[in-house]
């Protein structure tokens, strides 16, 4: 019997199309799985199915009756709740108020406190769930803010859970409890949409997994009858190809980046690696993966809990971004609006930002000389500009890009670490600051490359994988996409295993 | 339905129980201090503890706890009002002004007194009502507004006024600000009626909660039904109607308007606010908590009084002494201040 059905939906922003005549259909009581990478449109699916948006065209239906009207949000309620990967919980209350938040019952007009107690006592143990409902909501680990999300969910009457990436923020043993309810619920006729980027779990916990791509609908089948290959390329389809850049791979430089058994709690756990001068190394993995906290704690953003770090034979202190500049480190931030760019400030003062002191003598910065330098990385990088004195917030991405990039550049760094350096970054734009990457490899400089895209290292002579917090792939020159996806979502290889 | 889900196999989560115990006390952080303030009165001067003496400590600070009141169910809802102290001002000149004659300063208009109340009060709520618009509606933020609104209301009174103070006010204004009831100024009266309803209201009505709920997360506060602007702007409007009725209570208890009155005030007002518990984010604290801190303050202002503090001291030890005060909440709650 199919309890959840959306058929043929079409959803427009602007002149993005978000869905296009995609849909998903569950059976009672199953655990259902969407995957798919970013933009393939689950989330626009997820806001459809739980009334917050209207589809374009396309029908839904609970139970094979049709959607109530968006504005009946007690309807939706009955039907569908959805665990957020954003909490939803106010963590100034009590974890009873939040059971009940707007639903208090009153008597005589006032609110019942000492019965709204018991009655979330009695919604907590029905779901087995040990929490005093006393508590205060911000006290809770995230774990048991998901149980009292998914406790509050079936409290509407809901048979269908929608679980937004649930497993991001938690810990091994947390995710395996987290399954272990799930499957309890299930035995007791709950179905569930999982979405996760974890193809691992997927396998885990559900019985069939529809898969989009690029706003499609692309399959669905039952787990046991989709191996894992074929799960990962109907996920990302026909990979693209670049040709690689010319450049003779270098490999037996002197080590410039030294990473030896780095750990953070929480974030990473004994990462060892190592760049050569003139190597490009590749780093990516999901964004729960660790690897931008590594890239952090290598530039000296984060204090590393164990663990050294050495740039060019020099050990700077650890947690001090200027030591690690001082140290022969050029750095491209994950986002460059909040730690690139200075938006009011001219390209040319963003740009000569870490080389002041070429600029003048005791620390006085040279108007001519700036200008002289920023209108030279204007030149070399491309920048498309009216000017050295133009704000930064009046370039494109790709160009305020070029602008970090140049920076990053300009102090002649012994090694390069560049996070997510194409992210919201137009094609051409894309193919000249990868260009411009690999001339400062070229050059001599230790590149490591930190990001999800593959495409962004795809000129790397090595790349490694990084999952829930350790190096778990390497992969040398000629690697296939799909083994690295595969390694990136969780699969687990045999092969490869490092370390 | 086909039964209910079980789950037998939970892992039991350690309950911090005697953490829950203490927050329950957390409301009566202020009452040892409040007690050690009486202690050090009643040793400075035997004049402290007289009846009359501490019935003035309390009036004095009716017209404050009524800005306290209002500032902090603000504040729980997550926004600012700073405006509240011109408030305390223009509305009961604007009101007196349209009813009192010209030789008293007034605006020529010579309306029926009895319209002097409610025209005082309609002006308060008007206030709330246009800070909610350019907050709510422009998605302006609450501080700049309201520091604006503070700015153009002061300076509205002053205009309408001539920068003159008003006397000669009519006795069925004054009456609230120095009538006595049951052996008490009304004033006093009012304050606890109105903090007594306040925290039954914050506590037990939906729509108390959800003040709460808006100020610890909006998004979630929607997201479970409520309707947030609607609640914001009726909390907005609240405070400034109080404002007003502090404005009232005050002309009477000095008998005139002065072109200044309130002005300064809104600094005391987040201290009191502050030392008693509520978060400057918005969320947390309670309403019995910020009258002790509104009792606290007062105390401190009657003991440095009676001490003999020189006049020219006595701004620097008060606010040195609000500051340690801070300092003894940050530490007794145990957790940062927000």
């Amino acid at each position: 019997m199919t309890a959840v059905a959306a058929e043929h939906i079409t959803k427009r922003y602007g002149a993005t199309t978000a869905l296009d005549d995609a849909g998903v259909s569950l059976r009672s009581g199953e655990t259902h799985a969407l995957v798919g990478r970013n933009g393939a449109g689950k989330s626009t699916l997820v806001s459809i199915l739980t009334g917050l948006q209207r589809a374009d065209s396309g029908r839904v239906t609970f139970d094979g009756e049709p959607a109530p009207p968006l504005a009946d949000r007690d309807a939706w309620r009955q039907r569908v709740a959805c665990v957020y990967q954003k909490s939803t919980i106010i963590p100034t209350l009590t974890v009873g108020e939040n059971l009940f938040l707007n639903r208090q019952q009153s008597r005589r007009g006032l609110i019942d406190w000492h019965g709204l107690r018991r009655r979330a006592g009695e919604v907590l143990g029905r779901y087995g769930v040990a929490i005093d409902p006393g508590m205060v909501a911000g006290d809770l680990t995230v774990e048991q803010t998901q149980l009292v999300e998914i406790a509050r969910a079936l409290s509407f009457g809901a048979k269908f859970i929608i679980l937004d990436e649930p497993t991001a923020r938690l810990d091994a043993a947390a995710i395996e409890r987290l399954f272990e309810r799930m499957r309890d619920l299930r035995a007791a006729g709950v179905t569930f949409l999982f979405i996760s980027h974890h193809l691992q779990e997927v396998y885990e916990v559900c019985q069939r997994v529809t898969v989009f791509r690029d706003a499609k609908h692309v399959l669905t089948a039952g787990v046991d009858d989709l191996p894992h290959d074929e799960l990962v390329r109907a996920m990302t389809g026909d990979a693209p190809v670049t040709a690689a850049a010319a450049r003779s791979s270098a490999g037996d430089g002197p080590v410039v980046l030294d990473v030896r058994g780095l750990t953070l709690a929480d974030r990473f756990d004994d990462v060892s690696l190592e760049v050569r001068a003139g190597e490009m190394v590749g780093l990516i993995g999901s964004g729960s993966s660790g690897k931008n906290a590594l890239a952090q704690t290598i530039a000296g953003l984060l204090k590393a809990d164990a663990g050294t770090v050495t740039i060019a034979g020099t050990t700077p202190k650890p947690g001090s971004v200027p030591a690690a500049l001082d140290a022969g480190l050029g750095y491209l931030p994950q986002d460059r609006h909040t730690e690139g760019l200075v938006p009011l400030l001219s390209v040319a003062e963003n740009a000569t930002m870490t080389i002041g002191k070429r600029l003048g003598p005791a620390g006085i910065a040279l108007p001519a000389r700036r200008r002289e330098a920023a209108v030279a990385m204007i030149e070399e990088y491309d920048i498309r500009t009216s000017g050295p004195e133009q704000p930064v917030n009046g370039l494109s991405g790709g160009n305020a890009q070029k602008v970090v990039l140049a920076r990053a550049l300009a102090s002649d760094p012994k090694a390069l670490v560049l996070v997510s350096p194409t992210a919201g970054v137009d094609v051409r734009s894309k193919q000249s600051l990868l260009t411009a990457v690999v001339r400062a490899a070229a050059g001599g400089t230790g590149v490591l490359i930190v990001s999800d895209e593959l495409d962004d290292v795809r000129d790397c002579d090595r790349v490694l994988v990084m999952f829930h917090g350790r190096v778990v792939h390497h992969a040398g020159k000629g690697w296939d996409d799909a083994t690295l996806i595969g390694a990136v979502e969780g699969v687990r290889e045999e092969k490869g295993f490092a370390e | 339905m086909t039964g209910t889900p079980t789950l037998a196999t939970a892992k039991a989560e350690p309950r911090p129980h005697p953490r829950l115990r203490l927050a329950r006390f957390r409301d009566l952080a202020l009452v040892p201090a409040i007690l050690v303030l009486v202690l050090v009165g009643a040793l400075i001067d035997p004049v402290f503890l007289t009846r009359d003496n501490l019935v003035n400590v309390l009036q004095q600070q009716t017209e404050l706890s009524l800005l306290v009141l209002a500032e902090s169910v603000i504040l729980i809802a997550g926004k600012f009002d700073l405006s509240l102290e011109s408030t305390i001002g223009l509305a009961p000149a604007l009101a007196l002004g349209l009813v009192i004659p010209t030789a008293s300063h007034g605006l020529g208009t010579n309306w029926p007194t009895a319209l002097a109340i409610p025209i005082c009060l309609l002006t308060g709520a008007v206030i709330g009502a246009f800070n909610g618009l350019l907050i709510l509606r422009f998605k302006l933020s609450a501080f700049i507004v309201t520091l604006g609104m503070l700015i153009v209301l002061r300076g509205l009174q002053i205009g309408l006024t001539g920068g003159q103070n008003l006397f000669d006010i009519p006795p069925s204004v004054l009456y609230l600000g120095n009538a006595t009831w049951l052996g008490l100024p009304a004033s006093i009266w009012i304050c606890a009626v109105l903090f007594a309803a306040g925290i039954l209201a914050l506590g037990f009505l939906r729509a108390g909660r959800a003040v709460y709920a808006i100020g610890g997360n909006v998004d979630a506060a929607r997201a479970a039904g409520i309707r947030t602007d609607r609640v914001v702007w009726l909390v907005l409007v609240v405070g400034s109607l109080l404002a007003a009725l502090a404005g009232l209570l005050m002309t009477g208890r000095f008998g005139s308007v002065a072109a200044a009155q309130g002005q300064g005030m809104i600094f005391t007002v987040f201290a009191a606010a502050v030392i008693g518990g509520v978060s400057l984010d918005g969320g947390k604290g309670t309403l019995f908590g910020a009258l002790c801190g509104v009792l606290v303050i007062g105390l401190i202002n009657n003991i440095l009084t009676l001490g003999g503090v020189s006049a020219q001291w006595i701004q620097a030890i008060y606010g040195g002494i609000i500051l340690a005060a801070l300092v003894l909440a940050r530490l007794t709650s145990g957790k940062a201040q927000d």
